[in-house]
């Protein structure tokens, strides 16, 4: 084993101090034996989107190393990246397809399994229309794959039920670019991070999330001019340790928050008022939505000390250069689109946008989160095209050849959410599941389990892993995975990759688009003219179709190609004639995306979630103005009370990805962060007598979990539980956060609340436990040495 | 002058409104936007009653003269389901429809009485009437296909 740095021990790694320059490159690398040829691919253990080499010796993986001319990493990876390839070779891969036979899964043939789903699909729709079939689908695919699968379902099939797991953790983003801008797509570029004055971070634990863009923050931190940095965020997280204001917003208060501090600037005169009045439209009701929310004010509702709230908004009305991210703080919360859009406000009456130093990163959660949306795959056309204008469907009548009444498109397509409610009632039949983990990853799993074992839901299961899902499946489809197939991922900011395959997927294992296209060829969809729909059936063709797609869209993709994609670093869209090289900033003549035939949607009432519809739409065309869009505040639908007296909240830890079915298979990651734990306050452990590893029983009115204690570095009245850890290797106690989550959801990202619900707490066995209480002192460990490696 | 009568009325149909969301909100718990959404659009109701309590003062109503009511659906049937919703949905967008006309019918009142202060509370009024409206049909357009077609 050879490896360039520990990430487990020193999550960030040496810091090359720069500013106002290129990125100076660190080469990270991690490699079990020497390869014996490297292959160019991306990293999708999270949002970022660094380039990667895969290192390859006998047809199998045996390490990764950065890539220096990525303009995302500079050669660097995070822990994840470094560590987290070693679950393609596990042993327990899914290798054969799987059918349910008297209630046990069996294997089978692909033949098999594939006929199965189709007589089930055509049975399905000649009772109840394509209605009755339903998709839910992931953020971890490849574009290619996503837009196949669009296409299958929005014009072979022609049902609206298909969406993404997209929708858990990254809807709010595109909810909150097309409100403001018309159209998703996010306006910044990393490099706005090389020059920026100061830094916002909103709900977003970047340091954890995004480690490799946080090291270039850390860089930038310790070099010339370092960036002010303010954090908002209720936990002390390593990012707010960094912080030069930290604000500490009760749960589901972002909106008082970011209205006070609006607020302020308006007050104060710092807003750019020939930028407003040019670029702008909603500012006098901005104004006035704002003015209630006056310092003292924010402080009674969210606990924000009016010092610091002034503090961050004078670093904010005085700097000449802004990046602000926002993340699911801001997107997993009450008024999760409205908050996302007040970040977009500070920047738009600042007029810090669409120029170098000043950027918006609506972060994703997922590797792949901004093709979901691109291509489709959730509860949007594909390229940005908007379900209410008639004649961008035709469009894509036109593109795939088929007629548009085919193309569902009479309401916005129906969200995951409502899906699974649908599956509730039981009138989706059939829910095909690919590259996701809802029976540990959505809201309030008791229901979710239900919902799945229902005899009339046929399920199908599409993974790489034998998931907590799989257990719920009548068929299982074993999956190929990065590395194993050929495809191209989207990172936030708009820097498109190409990954390589790198090695043969395992036993029968197929890659997701080769599924995908044998269930259309076996439906036997086909175009106008009676030619095969898809019409491509490898992943450079998918590719040169979806650039098709997007030509003369937002996101253009018509100048790339397999061969430009492979030449060296990521290309940014939209890159076409004008833009052969890509663009790293949208709109920078301040031309937002806003004109009725160019927007992604019309737009919605922020409290409900109401459309505005194409009429209405015309008559108030801001044609290319963005919107200032903002709305009150409303306390978050479940709060504590004197039964479960604390807030819950969610959220990630560095060294797992998700429900862990990759990251999970990494020894160091996983004796790194081997199990689920509740932080509690000092005060509350106080209150309820815990101490640091003693088993703690948290309840919600859905179900509970035993966690072991680490108490500090939260706000009392809180608890926070990771979300990754489920059961598929550990099922001796129920320990996953979702038991406890709230079903509810943002209304109009439609993205679940998982930032809040009322718990209580009880020790339930002292520290005496071998397992937990171990695993949670080796966390405790870790935990002070980063803080440790932060403040220093 | 009947325009007491007719703001006696429209605080009929506001009351309605409350009651009504209110009893949707509860009926259908299990679809969560459902009852979030309704549930605040009952408070909308209840503070435009709030509103209109001033002007109920100033422009007292005429005894005797009792307008004549619409024919109402009733919300408290036991009726649950998708098809029940929709059902539910499209009653509550008949009550919402007639207060909207409550409003447009009482603006030209306040027109032609010179009534500025009647004029700008109706404005606000007839803008939230109308966002409950907005709503009411998204989701009625959301629910319609599937309850239709693949109904249960």
């Amino acid at each position: 084993m050879k490896q360039t740095r520990d990430s487990i021990a020193d999550i960030w790694g040496e810091r090359t101090p720069y500013y106002n320059e290129q990125w100076p490159i660190r080469l990270d690398e991690r490699v079990e034996e020497e390869p014996h040829h490297w292959v160019q691919a991306a990293c999708v253990l999270c949002s970022a989107g660094c380039g990667i080499d895969i290192g390859v010796k006998d047809g199998k993986i045996v390490g990764v190393r950065g890539r220096s001319v990525d303009a995302v990493s500079r050669g660097r990876l995070g822990p994840k990246g470094l560590h987290g390839w070693v679950a393609n070779n596990s042993k327990d891969r899914l290798t054969k397809p799987m059918i349910r036979k008297n209630g046990q899964l069996t294997e089978a043939s692909w033949d098999e399994a594939m006929n199965l789903i189709v007589s089930k699909s055509k049975d399905i729709i000649d009772q109840h229309t394509s209605l009755g079939i339903g998709f839910y689908t992931s953020g971890q695919m490849f574009l290619e794959e996503y837009y196949t699968l669009a296409v299958i379902g929005k014009a072979g099939l022609g049902t609206p039920h298909m969406d993404g797991n997209t929708r858990l953790c990254t809807a709010t983003s595109a909810a909150a670019l097309k409100v403001t801008f018309g159209s998703d797509g996010q306006p910044g570029s990393y490099t706005d991070l090389d020059s920026a004055e100061v830094i916002m971070h909103v709900g977003h634990n970047i340091a954890s999330q995004q480690t490799v863009l946080w090291m270039r923050i850390l860089d930038r931190l310790e070099g010339p001019n370092p960036p002010k940095l303010i954090v908002i965020d209720p936990r002390k997280t390593y990012t707010a340790a960094k912080a030069t204001v930290h604000l500490r917003p009760k749960i589901g208060t972002n909106i008082p928050v970011l209205n006070g501090i609006i607020n302020i600037l308006i007050k104060e005169g710092l807003i750019d008022h020939n930028f407003i009045n040019a670029h702008t439209v909603g500012f006098d009701e901005l104004k006035a939505v704002t003015d209630k929310w006056n310092p003292k004010r924010v402080e009674e509702v969210s606990g924000v000390p009016e010092s610091d709230l002034r503090a961050a908004a004078m670093l904010l009305g005085n700097t000449r250069t802004l990046v602000s991210t926002a993340l699911q703080g801001v997107y997993q919360s009450m008024q999760a689109t409205a908050s996302a859009v007040q970040v977009n406000n500070i920047h738009l009456i600042r007029g810090l946008i669409a120029k170098p130093g000043c950027g918006i990163y609506q972060m994703n959660g997922q590797p792949t989160a901004q093709n979901t949306r691109e291509t489709g795959a959730d509860g949007d056309m594909p390229g940005f095209r908007n379900s209410g204008n008639e004649a961008h469907m035709k469009q894509l009548a036109e593109l795939w050849n088929v007629e548009v009444e085919k193309i569902p498109h009479w309401s916005p397509p129906t969200h995951a959410m409502q899906i699974f409610r649908y599956c509730e009632t039981g009138s989706i039949k059939m829910l095909w599941i690919s590259g996701t983990n809802p029976a540990v990853s959505m809201p309030q799993l008791g229901r979710i389990r239900k919902i799945l074992s229902r005899e009339d839901l046929f399920v199908i299961v599409q993974d790489a892993f034998m998931t907590e899902t799989c257990e719920f499946a009548d068929v299982i489809l074993p999956a190929a995975i990065w590395g194993e197939k050929t495809g191209c991922t989207t990172n936030v900011d708009r820097t498109v990759h190409i990954c390589h395959k790198a090695i043969e997927p395992p036993g029968e294992a197929k890659s997701d688009l080769d599924i995908f296209i044998d269930y259309a060829r076996r439906m036997d969809f086909r175009d106008k003219d009676n030619r095969p729909l898809p019409k491509w059936n490898t992943p450079e063709e998918a590719f040169e179709a979806w650039k098709e797609c997007t030509r003369g869209r937002p996101c253009d993709y018509t100048g790339m190609s397999y061969a430009k994609l492979s030449e060296g670093s990521g290309i940014q869209w939209p890159c076409n004639e004008k833009y052969p090289n890509g663009t790293p900033h949208l709109y920078t003549d301040l031309h937002f995306a806003t004109d009725y035939d160019n927007c992604e949607a019309f737009g919605y009432d922020l409290d409900t979630g109401a459309a505005i519809t194409a009429e209405q739409y015309k008559l108030i065309d801001p044609k290319g103005k963005a919107f200032l869009k903002s709305t009150d505040y409303q306390p978050p639908y479940e709060e504590p009370d004197g039964e479960y007296p604390l807030w819950l909240t969610t959220g990630r830890v560095v060294y797992q990805f998700h429900t862990r079915t990759k990251t999970g298979r990494s020894k160091e990651l996983c004796d790194a962060a081997p199990d689920s734990f509740v932080q509690i306050s000092e005060e509350d452990a106080a209150t309820y007598g815990i101490e640091e590893g003693d088993m703690v029983e948290v309840t919600s009115r859905r179900g509970s979990v035993l966690q072991p204690a680490v108490i500090g570095n939260i706000e009392q009245g809180i608890v926070f539980i990771p979300f990754h850890y489920g059961y598929w290797d550990d099922d001796s106690r129920s320990r996953a956060a979702n038991e406890l989550t709230y079903t509810d959801w943002d209304p109009i990202s439609k993205q679940p609340h998982f930032k809040y619900s009322a718990v209580k707490i009880r020790k339930v066995a002292e520290n005496t436990w071998d397992g937990p209480s171990e695993k949670a002192e080796h966390m405790q460990r870790v935990d002070n040495h980063n803080f440790k490696m932060e403040g220093a | 002058m009947l325009v007491g009568n007719f703001l006696e009325l429209a605080q009929v149909v506001e009351q309605e409104m409350v009651k009504a969301f209110t009893m949707v909100a509860e009926k259908h718990t299990d679809e969560p936007d459902v009852y979030e959404t309704c549930s605040l659009l009952a408070k909308w109701s209840k503070q435009h009653l709030k509103d209109l309590e001033p002007f109920a003062q100033k422009y007292p109503a005429k005894p005797n003269v009792s307008p004549p009511r619409m024919e109402r659906m009733k919300f408290d049937n036991e009726q649950k389901g998708s098809f029940a919703l929709m059902r539910d949905l499209q009653d509550l967008w008949l009550l919402a429809t007639e207060a909207d006309t409550c409003w447009l019918i009482l603006a030209q009142a306040a027109a032609g009485l010179r009534d500025d202060e009647l004029k700008a509370t109706l404005t606000i009024l007839q803008k939230t009437t109308k966002r409950q409206i907005a709503w009411l049909q998204t989701r009625i357009k959301q629910a319609a296909p599937q309850t239709l077609i693949v109904g249960i």
